[in-house]
């Protein structure tokens, strides 16, 4: 019935298949979308956020989707600038995860936010001094550069594309996309690292606070690298999903081994760095300001020195190795351990530099607040993860989002004895 | 964001943020009005009208 | 009105609260309440999410009897200065919803300006920040008792103490209308100050040597306004954050939980912020 919208030289499931997996993902978004609605008419009464807790869940999701989220502008910067140019075969899933995960942090923003109709004063009475200002400002203009890389994916459809307009768009927007590109980095770089900063800056937060280079603490340059670093292993995570859930390989081995490569670099050396930051936090910093590991480590059983642990060898030394060695990379059990390990490991980061930033008292006499999320904040949270795999089902269907899948998946001329034999019966070729 | 906000200041901070700022924003806006009037001249020129695929 | 404030030296608005005189009797939350239009709700047992501008905590020694010995410490908003107006809160605020006046030492919250990022609350170790979880909700007719000098504030914005700003803007209007060039002593006090019926605040400019706080506390600008006054000390004061509320008292132990210290460290001697 769609057909003449899938593009040609690849097969899809049928419309009604497809549809049913939309309705129920659908279920889940209309969850999620009437938390949001509790949460904007009725307030952040819904949200079992507290004044200890003013950065809760909401806050660590949009920090760990702008971090994985990372994928877009590395990838971007590495085939553009850098000249990687085996990774135009993965590139456009890179955008379109990058653009998933950006609307959906600043979808997030606009529920955290007490007063969401005055949103915009952030930008009109922006405090430039404040962090987050930067990360509003570059947040929202990175978010255009991924709806401008992403448009052209859209005019390539195959009705789109037959609008000689749009299809010059199309082609002039590639011919640029390395401006694009670069001003992403740009952007990238700022927003990263002011999402960095926002903890880092804290000098009222012994925990979180850090020394730095200027006006940026450290933080500022850590959460850049990591972002470029574990980003690209979310593009992964995703891509080998969807090649599990679509049955098909998608990106050929030599792409991902070299995605996974120049991640399993990035994370080896953002570890070291981390490991640096946190020697010099743990014995210069804190104790200048009268803390100690101890204080920060030994309050409450769910931040104990396992999360320390967790993080930089579980989410950073581990997968780094695995990633760095070429047999254990070309392996794919380990390297989906590896890029599944580093995802969970910057999640873990984010989590330490907003929730437990939180949790640790300052003053003596306080104690430790801890907290768990009310239905409203988990549905929220969820929401994106349904709008995003919504995006992904669209684009994936109408969208010629993975170049060599033609190519690795090939269609014989008589399709339907294929599909008794080779395919599953649920799969048939697009009538092209 | 503009001057005329009555927080506005003209120290380092201000222009060096705002700069980096409207630098970008300039660029990205240069950069979509270059590729829509390009596809628009393209386009009355004839190209793309037949199909590439 | 700037280019009278230039003839004026800045002021430093600030307290000095006596814990050995303070029993903890809670009169100056409910004075501050009051005064300042502070929502509530039926159920005020979570601490954690109602709104209390200037709260006693509880502090004990931790020994058993007969050693056992407790302190109540009021904490309003310690009005951070941090270095030249720099506080930990106005430095975070996207929207400059938050200010710190360099005339007068108080940090304002804004509120029509405030959307509800709640980044200051973050920054504050002190918790003086306070969410409006929900739209205030007066009892009937109690909102003929509200005080006309003070905006009650809407759901999703941070508010805190403002050290009874209100009462300043009346005072120098007075001053102004009396001839006087700068606002009396006696003219501009908070509501806790006055409510406490143990006379443990004092209130007033930190920078005019005839005030009676700038006598108790004795700040000295060469050394970061630390405390001459052996008794007095500072919340959190190694932070940096370089509060305008003295504590004083005479007991050790009182002292030393007024901030971090590792094991070796002694009260009151520490290195030097290094930010």
């Amino acid at each position: 019935m769609d057909s003449a919208l899938i593009p040609k030289g690849v097969k899809r499931c049928p419309l009604w298949q497809f549809l049913l997996g939309l309705g129920i993902v659908g279920v889940v978004l209309a969850w999620g979308v009437y938390a949001m609605l509790l949460c904007w008419f009725k307030g952040l009464n819904q949200t079992n956020m507290n004044d200890y807790y003013g950065f809760a869940l909401w806050i660590w999701a949009d920090l760990a989707v702008i971090a994985v989220g990372g994928g877009a502008f590395f990838s971007g910067l590495l085939k553009y600038i850098i000249g990687k140019d085996e990774l135009k075969y993965i590139i456009n899933y890179a955008v379109l995860i990058g653009f998933i995960c950006y609307s959906s942090a600043l979808l997030i923003l606009a529920i955290d936010i007490g007063q969401p109709l005055r949103g915009w004063f952030i930008f009109w009475h922006a405090n430039v001094h404040s962090m987050l200002t930067e990360v509003a400002f570059c947040l929202s203009c990175y978010f255009s550069v991924l709806t401008i890389e992403y448009i052209p994916l859209i005019l390539e459809n195959r009705q789109i594309d037959r609008v000689p307009f749009f299809h010059n768009l199309s082609h002039n927007m590639h011919e640029t996309m390395a401006v694009f590109a670069a001003t992403g980095a740009f952007l990238s770089f700022f927003h990263q690292g002011s999402l960095g900063g926002v903890a880092g800056v804290l000098f009222g937060r012994p925990f979180s606070f850090r020394e730095g280079l200027l006006i940026w603490p450290w933080t500022f340059f850590l959460f850049t690298w990591s972002a470029a670093a574990y980003g690209p292993c979310f593009t992964l995570l995703i891509t080998w999903i969807t090649e599990k859930v679509t049955r098909k390989k998608l990106v050929k081995d030599n792409v991902v081994e070299l995605l996974a490569k120049i991640s399993g670099w990035m994370i080896f050396t953002y570890t070291i760095a981390k490991i640096f930051d946190t020697t010099r936090w743990a014995n210069i910093t804190a104790p200048g300001l009268g803390q100690t590991l101890a204080d920060f480590y030994t309050g409450t059983a769910m931040y104990g020195y396992w999360i320390l642990f967790a993080e930089i060898v579980l989410g950073g030394l581990v997968p780094a190795i695995i990633l760095i060695s070429a047999p254990l990379r070309k392996n794919p059990v380990w390297r989906v351990t590896a890029i599944i390990l580093a995802v969970m490991g910057v999640s873990l980061n984010r989590w330490v530099m907003v929730l437990q930033v939180m949790a640790v008292p300052v003053m003596p006499f306080d104690k430790w607040a801890l907290y768990y999320p009310s239905w409203q904040e988990v549905a929220t949270t969820i929401l994106p993860v349904a709008y995003g795999i919504i995006l992904i089902m669209i684009s994936y269907r109408y969208l010629p989002i993975f170049p060599q899948e033609a190519e690795l998946n090939p269609i014989d001329d008589e399709p339907a004895v294929v599909a008794e034999i080779n395919t599953p019966a649920d799969l048939e070729p697009a009538q092209a | 964001m503009f001057p005329f906000s009555f927080e506005w200041i003209w120290d380092a901070g201000h222009m060096v943020f705002h700069g980096g700022l409207w630098y970008a924003l300039n660029i990205i806006g240069i950069g979509i009005t270059y590729c829509i009037i390009k596809a628009a001249v393209d386009t009355i020129k004839g190209k793309g009208s037949h199909d590439h695929h | 009105m700037k280019h009278e404030q230039q003839h004026n030296p800045p002021m430093k608005y600030g307290m000095a609260i006596d814990l050995d005189k303070c029993t903890g009797c809670g009169a100056c939350m409910v004075a501050c309440m009051s005064e300042n239009n502070v929502p509530f709700k039926t159920d005020e047992s979570n601490k954690l999410d109602s709104i209390t501008w200037i709260r006693v905590y509880k502090l004990t020694n931790g020994k058993s009897f007969p050693d056992t010995d407790i302190c109540y410490l009021p904490r309003p908003c310690q009005h951070c200065e941090g270095h030249g107006g720099h506080s930990p809160c106005v430095s975070v605020c996207p929207a400059t919803a938050t200010d710190y006046s360099h005339e007068t030492g108080i940090v304002s919250q804004i509120y029509t300006r405030c959307f509800g990022c709640r980044y200051c609350m973050a920054a504050c170790p002190y918790h003086a920040r306070y969410f409006n979880w929900w739209d205030p909700v007066w009892p009937d007719g109690m909102e003929k008792y509200l005080s006309p000098n003070v905006s009650p504030r809407m759901r999703g914005v941070v508010e805190k103490c403002s050290f009874c700003f209100h009462r300043y803007q009346q005072a120098k209007n007075k001053a102004y209308l009396n001839g006087e060039r700068r606002v009396p002593e006696a003219a501009y006090q908070t509501a806790c100050t006055q409510a406490c019926p143990a006379g443990a605040i004092v209130f007033g400019d930190l920078n005019n040597p005839e005030h009676k706080v700038h006598q108790i506390v004795q700040p000295d600008p060469h050394n970061g306004n630390r405390s001459k006054n052996p008794r007095a000390f500072r919340l959190l004061e190694r932070l940096g954050t370089n509060t305008k509320v003295y504590y004083l008292s005479s007991r050790e132990w009182v002292r030393r939980a007024g901030d971090n210290y590792l094991a070796h460290e002694t009260t009151g001697h520490v290195s030097k912020p290094h930010h």
